[in-house]
């Protein structure tokens, strides 16, 4: 008797939010990329090897020693409430006044993102981002089914004047806009930063037309060059609902992130991580709160800083010696992230098994919009390797790119790898 | 006993699966195994602690071009499998095309041919006489690899361009072959005693006929059919011909033959795999459930008749 079987035997049973949740080849690829013998520019992981470990390691151990009886406990489902105080205070440092009791405590600044597009998405809600836009938001609005409409940034961050016509023109569609979802400083990918400018031009706009603004702000405390900009959030507390997190600035393996919103969006977002995890972890809210009170944390951030200004450094003198003409990219002034485009004719992810092959790993552009487009374009990350890594790595993608541009040359464009799926890379990258 | 997957190949993933896979079924038969990584500390590992017998699960190059294998034989540690110079042959497609076309076989017409000579003589002008040969629809892929990656299939001459484009992602030499349109199926061999023995067919309905690397491991609408649907005649013949395959090309052990049976039940040979897909989406563990045999059981009997 002949057995009909499926890859997937519960492929009847999903929800039709999980239908677009398949990985795909690209994906797969990046199983490779953890192997020392790849120069990674993919991955945005902190180089948490900078911290003072052994401190850090004496710190927790007290911590559970001293105070395990709380420390290993449940907590409350909006956050420790000293933490919140301490979040309070390194938000002061971009401009923001809030309220402890206007913070949630968050697994990560991507818990935040999950949470406020529970409370706000209906299914086919458009979520405004950036054109390209962080990888792990645009998974998140499309696991709510959001309908993400890009508007395009260039060197000074998003574009005013094409938020605005986005905006009218989804007016006149009658679509119902949720939010703006915005990377101010040292976009990821992109690496640029909205001018002071643009922002005041953007809370104009988006008041206008009485949008929400979600401001996700991880990187705005790693500037190596010029002025620290205001948060949107520092001159809008009923507008903005402002992001933080400590991965970047302390361990992202804690996964202690934040968001601050005004005050009823607060109370419907503590009930949404009630439902979701009861309670952020005791253990590593405790131990960012012993960090912030007993560590010289500014004095590490300036060290970070300093580490990843001269891995930028490396990035940019690479380019600038071995790429080939017609590629261009960003100058990031903070942040982790370069980002590239190839000559005409040329596709990042159709490209990335022969990077790969050549031991040199990026993130194809394709994954930074929702739309399926960015094949030009790619992500380098120089906060991870050091930086006669990263100049090997720039090295050998220069020489893929020459390739490239041959194979273009000779059958006059680029194919498009076509399976379906999530054209993503998993966590490690993001 | 020791089973070797990952390797730094596009197939990574896969083998990691799959070397998970065998290692599980072992274990639940209380077979002491230990699941590693092909790297740089492995040659130390093998020399320090010899396994009794090694099961290379690794896909792609290095797992299946005969050379990892080439190294176990160095170090005079027994393996299950093909040996190095048959892998050799079954790795390059075109080659072990021609060998199973001398041992009988059908397989579509083809042409191989790397990345330079279009370079050098003229794209346009290499793919016309590529469609003027072998006409549409066609099956591009690498001549070297697995797991569909880089393959498609081209219904328009328009899309060959593309497809040259996609196939020289993943290698520098593509097959171009006559797309033989039919059943798709897979059939497994696994020696007994030395005297090779084909598993039940199983067929596969991938969506959009395209059976790709999403199709082969993450998407839910590929369905497979054991055994596959054929009549009793192209069934033999298919047999016979994973059979024929396995024995004209020197393997050992374990093989999977990728076939098409066309219309007419006429049998085309695609390409054989010495280190077949063992995930919880492969053909063979299919194949071994639809002939009520025990995944860790036939994993078992392998490793030790090559333990010695």
């Amino acid at each position: 008797m002949e057995q009909h079987t499926r890859t997937d035997a519960y492929t009847d049973h999903y929800a039709a939010r999980a239908a677009g949740m398949v990985p795909s080849e690209i994906r797969a690829l990046f199983a490779m990329v953890a192997r020392p013998e790849i120069v990674s520019l993919a991955g945005g992981a902190p180089y948490v090897s900078a911290l003072p470990l052994d401190a850090v390691g004496g710190m927790i151990g007290s911590l559970v020693a001293g105070r395990g009886a709380e420390v290993l406990q449940y907590g409350s489902a909006q956050g420790d409430e000293r933490l919140r105080e301490h979040i309070c205070e390194v938000m002061a440092l971009e401009g923001v006044q809030g309220s402890a009791d206007d913070v949630v405590v968050t697994v990560g600044a991507q818990q935040a993102l999950d949470l406020i597009t529970k409370i706000f998405v209906d299914p086919g809600d458009v979520v405004l981002a950036e054109a390209p836009s962080y990888v792990g938001a645009l998974g998140t609005f499309a696991s709510y089914q959001a309908d993400v409409v890009h508007v395009p940034l260039d060197e000074g961050g998003l574009i005013p004047s094409a938020l605005r016509e986005s905006l009218a023109r989804l007016r006149r569609e009658g679509r119902r806009v949720k939010f703006l979802y915005t990377v101010p400083n040292f976009q990821n990918p992109a690496g640029v930063t909205l001018t002071a400018a643009r922002r005041a031009q953007i809370l104009e706009i988006c008041a206008e037309h009485d949008v929400l603004i979600v401001e996700d702000n991880p990187y705005g405390l790693l500037r190596f060059e010029g002025e620290p900009m205001r948060a949107l959030r520092a001159d809008d507390a009923e507008r903005v609902i402002y992001l933080g997190s400590f991965s970047k600035t302390i361990a992202s393996g804690l996964r202690v992130g934040w968001v601050l919103a005004p005050h009823a969006i607060r109370a419907k977002l503590v009930l949404a991580a009630e439902s979701a995890i009861l309670c952020p972890s005791n253990f590593s809210q405790l131990a960012v709160r012993e960090y912030l009170a007993t560590q010289p944390w500014r004095e590490q951030i300036k060290d970070f800083r300093e580490l990843y200004r001269e891995r930028r450094d490396a990035m940019l003198d690479a380019l600038g010696q071995f790429m080939p003409d017609g590629c261009t990219w960003t100058r990031p002034d903070g942040g982790f992230f370069v980002w590239l485009t190839l000559p005409e004719g040329l596709d990042s992810k159709a490209m990335a098994p022969r990077a790969i092959a050549d031991r040199v790993a990026y993130v194809p552009g394709t994954g930074f919009y929702a739309d399926g487009t960015g094949h030009r374009h790619m992500r380098l990350s120089y906060c991870f390797p050091e930086p006669h890594r990263i100049r090997e790595g720039v090295r050998r993608l220069a020489a893929v790119v020459e390739k490239e541009i041959r194979l273009r040359d000779t059958f006059g464009g680029a194919a498009r790898i076509g399976s379906t799926g999530v054209h993503t890379p998993g966590p490690d990258v993001v | 006993m020791v089973v070797l997957a990952g390797g730094l190949s596009y197939e990574r993933e896969v083998s990691l699966r799959s070397g998970r896979r065998v290692a599980d079924a072992l274990r639940a038969r209380d077979v002491p195994v230990e699941l590693r990584d092909a790297d740089a500390t492995l040659l130390d590992t093998l020399a320090d602690d010899p396994p009794d017998v090694v099961f290379p699960v690794l896909h792609g190059a290095a797992g299946e071009d005969g050379s990892l294998r080439d190294i176990l034989e160095l170090v005079g540690v027994p393996y299950v499998g093909a040996r190095p110079d048959a892998c050799r042959v079954a790795w390059d497609k075109p080659t072990a095309k021609a060998v199973v076309r001398r041992a009988g076989l059908r397989t579509p017409e083809s042409v191989a041919l790397p990345k330079e000579i279009f370079h050098d003589l003229g794209a346009a002008s290499v793919l016309d006489r590529i469609l003027g040969r072998l006409g549409l629809p066609l099956f591009v892929k690498p001549t070297r690899g697995g797991s569909a990656l880089g393959a498609s299939v081209v219904r328009e001459a328009a899309d060959l361009s593309a497809a040259m484009v996609g196939c020289f992602a993943y290698g520098d030499t593509a097959l171009i072959e006559r797309h033989v349109t039919g059943t798709e199926i897979a059939v497994s061999v696994i020696e007994r005693d030395g005297v090779p023995e084909a598993l039940p067919a199983v067929e596969i309905i991938a969506p959009a006929q395209l059976y790709d690397y999403t199709a082969r491991y993450d998407a839910g609408d590929t369905e497979f059919v054991t055994p596959a649907r054929l009549s009793p005649d192209a069934a033999e013949r298919a047999t016979d011909a994973a059979v024929t395959a396995h024995r004209a090309l020197g393997l050992r052990d374990i093989s999977r033959t990728d076939l098409i049976v066309d219309a007419s039940g006429e049998v085309y040979f695609l390409e054989v795999n010495v280190a077949p897909g063992m995930t919880e989406t492969s053909l063979l563990p299919r194949a071994v459930s639809a002939a009520n045999l025990d995944l860790g059981a036939v994993c078992q009997d392998l490793l030790e008749s090559r333990a010695g």
